[in-house]
Order: C-alpha cells, then structure tokens, then sequence
C-alpha cells in the first residue's frame, strides 16, 4: 500500500534538497574560485570579476611554478615526509593496537589508559618545544651530527603524528576478528608476526585504510611544527610551510606588507619571462594552492568509500 | 606461643587428639589455586614475550613525545630569569634552588601579564562555546536531512563535496579564507565572498570590517564568525557520516508504525529518531567537549595578527609568543604556566562530561 506523503514529510525533503545542494556547492566553491583564478589574468583577478569561470586566460601561473625550484623541493619534502611518516606511524600503531586487543594480554587496562590519557592532557605547545629540541638533540648526537647542521625532516617524521584515537580504531578493528581463526592459524603453527599480518590485516582492510588516510592527511597538512622546528632551513620545508612564507613575504596577504623589493611586482620585474600584468601574484598563489591539494584529490575518490565504513566500525570504546 | 597460635588460627585446624595442627583440604586447594594463578601469570608472560615486544615501540613514541613533555611542566614552578634569555632553553638547566613556588601563577593570574591571560582565556573559551554550539548541532542536521535523500547516486554525489574540506590542509583553508575576504586595496579589488557579504548585509559596520587591514578575517569584529563559519565548513560533512551510520539504522517498521498513528515529520522526528540516535549523540558530544579547550592552535595561528589580537589570540598561540618573544612582557614560564591552566580545565571538563553523561544516560566513552 502506498501511502500519501504527508504535507510536512514533503517540506522537509525540500528543505532538506535545498539545504544540502547549497552546502555542497559552498563546500567545492572556493576550489572551483581557485582553479578559476589561477588561470586568469591580474587584471580580472584583482579587479575582483572572477565569479565562476576564468577571465582573460593565461597558464604563466603554473609556468610560474614549473620554474620555481624550492616550491618542488618543498612539495617533495612533503611526499617524502608523507610517505615515510605514514609507514613509520602505521608499523609501530599496527604492532602495539594487535597486542592491545588481545584479552590474554597483561596489564591491558593499564595500557589503554596510558594512551588514552594524552587524548585528555597535553603538556602544551611550550613543553613539546622544549622536548622535541631535546630528544632532538639526542638524535643528533646518535647520528653523529649538531642539532643546528641536522635534518629536522627526520625528527619530524619520527616524532609526530602518533594520534591515540587511531590505535583505538584499528585496536576495535582486531577486537572484532573471531578467535576462531586466530586459534586455527596457531594450530597451524604460525608465529605472532604471521597471524598479525596474514590473518589480522587482511581482515580489516577498510580500518586500515581509514587509519592510514588519516595519518598521510595529517602529514601531508601538518604545518605549525615543520615551522616552529626549522625556521632556517628552507631546503627542508614541506610545502605548506612555502605556501605561508610566500604569501607572507610576497603578498599582503597575512596582514603584513612586504618588504622593500619583496613585493610580487619588484620580484617579478627582476625575470624577463614574465609580465606582472597578466600573471598576478594571486594567481600564483591560488596555482599553489591547486598544486597542493591535487595529490589529496586524486586519491580522495578511491578511499572515500573505505574511510566513510572505517570510522563507524572503530567507535571508540572502553 | 600464644601469639603463633592466633596466626596459625588463621588457616589451620587444631587437631585436639594428637595435639598437632593440621591443615584443612578447602585451605589445601585454595593455595595450590593461588600459586597456579601466579605460575600462569609468570607463564603468560613467558609465553606471550612476543605481544610485548610488539606493544614496546608504540609505548616507547608515546613515552617519548607525549608523556617526557610534561617534565617540562616543572619549568612553570621554576624562575625564569635563570632561563637563557630566549627563554627557550628551560628545565634541565634549572637547578632545584630557583624553585620558584607559585610565583608564575601568581604573576599570571593577578600580576602585569594578567589581563593578556584572561583575555587569551575567554577568548579561548568564547571559540570553543560557539564551536560547540553551532559546530556540534549542525552535523546532526545534515544526516537527518541525508536521510531525506533516497537517491544513492545523488546522495553520494552530495556527500563527496562535504567531505572534500575536511582533507584540505589548515594552510590552505586559511589562505583561501583571507583570500576570499580580503579588503579592497591599491591595486586590487575586495575578495568575492567580502563583495558578497556586502551585497547582502549592508551595514556600515560590515564595510568596516571588510576595509581593515587585511580584510574581515585579521578584524576584530567578525574573526569569531569567520573562524566558526570555515570551521563549520570543514568539519561539518565529516562530522556527519557518524550520525548518518545512526539515523539509517532506524528500521523502516517505526517510521510505518509512527505514520500509521498519525505522526507529522517533526514528531516523526521527536518520537522515533531522535530516541535511537541519542547515544550517538551524547557519546559525540563528550568527544566534542573533551576537545573544548583544546581549540586548533594552528588555524588560530593562522588566522591572527596584531588586527584581530583581541578578539582571537587563545592561550595556545599567547604562550607560544611568550615563548619565542613575539610578545613582550611574558616568558617561556609563564606561558607552560598558562597553557598548563588551559589543559587541566580541559582535563576537568572531559572527565566531569564523562561522569555526567554515565550518571544520566547510562552512556559513557571511557
């Protein structure tokens, strides 16, 4: 029997249509503004005329770009930290979340409370300072060098990113596996590291995807900390640190002027290959921008499925 | 004697025939169960050796870059003027007789720095009020409203844009942020969303804002509402997919049998879902309160300067400022003084929602 919808049932799903599309279309304006402005020319960027689509078509933006060597240096520090630093936090977080969902385990109670507690306190941006200096020294002195002459890309990947709601999601994940096979697999004579990675992983794929995505985003964003810990050393930036100083120095943009001679127009009068007329240093940002999320957004549509199903499995428990 | 025997009493039967003590079977049996316990403890851990081996890097990060921090906590009891004069290099070199007592705090609290605290505080407090207040009920609504949709493909369509902010760096939306509400300058005209807003609301105090330095994100007037509005447009998509996994769990009999009786869509929404989506909600909502203090230092970071100090500068971004000297007046002390006040209230908050919402609801996240 097909029942009549009722009159308010039928103001809600409009509301509802309206409501949403409007939210969508805010959600992906300011990257479609972005795109559209990085290929149009200063003129119409600056006289603020970009609406939809671009005005008045250049590519020297992402000419721009392609020549600016520390921008791609930057971008590569962030693959590289995003890559490495991903598999560093999944190895030990995968590792410790197997042994924590295991109920035999001694001292479990103990254990999870110990993660969960830097969920609840943190020391503060001051004190992690002060630590990371020091356990940065330490590295240093282990790897035969200064602090000051040291890499800091590597104390960054090593030291950040851990994120204890992560543990818990992938720990619920195994909790969920049936004893059963694990039980069979050590019949079967396989060791901890075989049941781990032959029995466990592949049996939460989706977990540890999310879990994964979660921590390359977080690397691939990270910004306060690559910049608080290496100021001076350019060559190692990830590229949102470049993004910033950039805007900071060459823009108006954070609310400072830049300095004398720094200024898009003086910078660029310095190179032949370019017109500051028709590429304007908004341009050039927006471009940035767009260069920066497009690894993000090639890779968003495949795991997009996997984490919406990850998040509601691992709700957070105990 | 004597007192050897009250022990022995204990446990041991007097045998009053032989004038010997003896011990009961049920004794016999309890301590054999005892010493089994702690020979299977001993043998667990012997056998397990491997789980604990595998549990030691993760402890070992935690250890190092979560928990040694809080050792720095000490420099806040400590003087500062025995610091290095970046005030940077603290605690280690701090000996015992600069312990400084309470000083720090009592300098925060009531000293020169005092009103540059308390305004970090409220407005600390202010950002994280109204994220809760605007940011937590507005994912709700977008998975009822989800729920409208029966169309997967348009429903997927929909939810792909929503979720897209949220895996956008905090650099990038600040950029796009200041960018899309820049003031008009010398060479350049407002940004499209300022343009915009002017358009729709036109008051002088909103052209005010859009002409300050920098544009309506650095004024003081409308930080809070920009930082909301971007925080709302990053988070809120997300935020939803949790309570739209609850509303479709809903079995479709309730909503028959609601109609069936009569109900509207709002007391269909009163009386059906709103019932099974509740601990969802409460267990989100102690999640969202336990981060309340804990505001984005880094999108604050990005979003401030010396225009919007007033009305944005939270404790995180004062004490760090301290720290490096971008503030005068402060020090490294004062400031793990100040960010250590902020974290303990946090602290206090997130327990006292946990044990509210155990009492009342029966739901609880630790």
């Amino acid at each position: 029997m097909k029942r009549k919808m009722e009159i308010s049932e039928l103001i809600f799903k409009i509301i509802a249509y309206v409501f949403l599309i409007i939210f969508a279309v805010m959600c992906v304006y300011p990257f479609i503004y972005a795109i559209s402005s990085s290929f149009s020319t200063a003129e119409y960027v600056d006289g603020g005329d970009i609406v939809l689509w671009p005005m008045g078509w250049q590519t020297d933006a992402y000419r721009y770009i392609l020549t600016d060597n520390t921008f791609w240096i930057s971008y590569s520090n962030t693959l590289f930290m995003a890559f490495i630093g991903t598999l560093w936090c999944m190895i030990y977080t995968m590792l410790g979340a197997y042994a924590l969902s295991k109920k035999r385990l001694i001292g479990r109670r103990a254990f999870n409370f110990f993660l969960v507690f830097t969920m609840w306190f943190s020391a503060g941006v001051v004190p992690q300072y002060l630590n990371y200096q020091a356990t940065g020294n330490i590295l240093a002195s282990l790897t035969g060098t200064t602090y000051a002459n040291m890499d800091q890309k590597w104390l960054i990947i090593i030291a950040m990113g851990m994120n204890a709601q992560n543990v818990i999601l992938l720990r619920n994940a195994f909790e969920g596996v049936p004893a059963e096979i694990e039980e069979a697999a050590r019949i079967d004579g396989a060791t901890e590291m075989q049941i781990l990675f032959k029995v466990y992983i592949p049996m939460s794929k989706a977990t540890i995807a999310t879990v994964a995505l979660f921590f390359g985003i977080s690397r691939w964003n990270g910004y306060f900390w690559a910049m608080r810990m290496m100021p001076d050393q350019q060559f190692s930036w990830p590229v949102q640190v470049y993004i910033r100083d950039f805007i900071d120095i060459r823009t108006d943009l954070g609310g400072k002027t830049p300095a004398e001679g720094d200024d898009w127009v003086t910078y660029l009068a310095s190179n032949p290959d370019y017109d500051s007329n028709i590429v304007g240093v908004m341009s050039v940002v927006y471009a940035m921008v767009i260069c920066a999320v497009i690894p993000i957004l090639c890779i968003y549509p495949f795991i997009q499925k996997y984490f919406a199903k990850g998040v509601n499995m691992g709700g957070v428990k105990e | 004697m004597q007192l050897f025997k009250l022990k022995c009493d204990d446990f041991l039967e007097y045998d009053e025939a032989s004038g010997t003590y003896y011990m009961p079977a049920e004794q016999q049996v309890r301590d054999e169960a005892e010493k089994t316990h702690w020979k299977e403890v001993g043998f667990t851990l012997l056998k397990d050796w491997r789980l604990y081996l595998m549990l030691i890097p993760m402890l070992l990060v935690y250890l190092l870059w979560r928990y040694m921090p809080m050792t720095n906590l000490l420099a806040a009891f400590k003087n500062p003027n025995t610091m290095l004069p970046s005030g940077i290099s603290a605690g280690s070199d701090v000996g015992l007789q600069d312990w400084y007592g309470l000083t720090n705090f009592d300098e925060l609290f009531f000293g020169a720095q005092a009103n540059l605290f308390w305004a970090a505080f409220r407005n600390t407090f202010i950002i994280a009020f109204y994220g809760l207040l605007f940011g937590f009920p507005f994912p709700i609504i977008l998975a009822l409203f989800f729920n409208e949709i029966k169309s997967n493909i348009t429903r997927s369509i929909l939810q792909v844009c929503v979720y897209l902010p949220k895996f956008m760096s905090t650099v990038i939306i600040t950029t796009l942020a200041i960018a899309l509400f820049r003031a008009p300058g010398e060479t350049n005209e407002m940004g499209v969303l300022s343009q915009l807003m002017i358009t729709l609301f036109d008051n002088p105090e909103l052209e005010a804002g859009v002409n300050s330095v920098g544009g309506l994100v650095y004024s003081n007037n409308y930080f809070r509402a920009i930082y909301q509005i971007t925080g709302i447009w990053e988070h809120g998509g997300y935020d939803s997919i949790v309570f739209f996994a609850a509303v479709i769990a809903v079995s479709p009999t309730s909503y028959e049998a609601a109609q069936m009786d009569g109900a509207g869509k709002m007391q269909q929404m009163r009386y059906v879902v709103l019932p099974s989506i509740l601990s969802t909600v409460v267990i989100m909502l102690i999640m969202k309160v336990g981060t309340l203090l804990s505001v984005g230092y880094e999108k604050v970071y990005l979003m401030t300067n010396t225009g919007n100090y007033e009305a944005g500068r939270i404790v995180a971004v004062l004490s760090n400022a301290w720290a490096t000297g971008d503030q005068t007046g402060g020090n490294a002390a004062l400031g793990i003084a100040a960010e250590m006040v902020n974290n303990l209230i946090g602290m206090i908050l997130v327990i006292g929602a946990n044990t509210i919402a155990r009492k009342a609801t029966d739901v609880s996240l630790y």
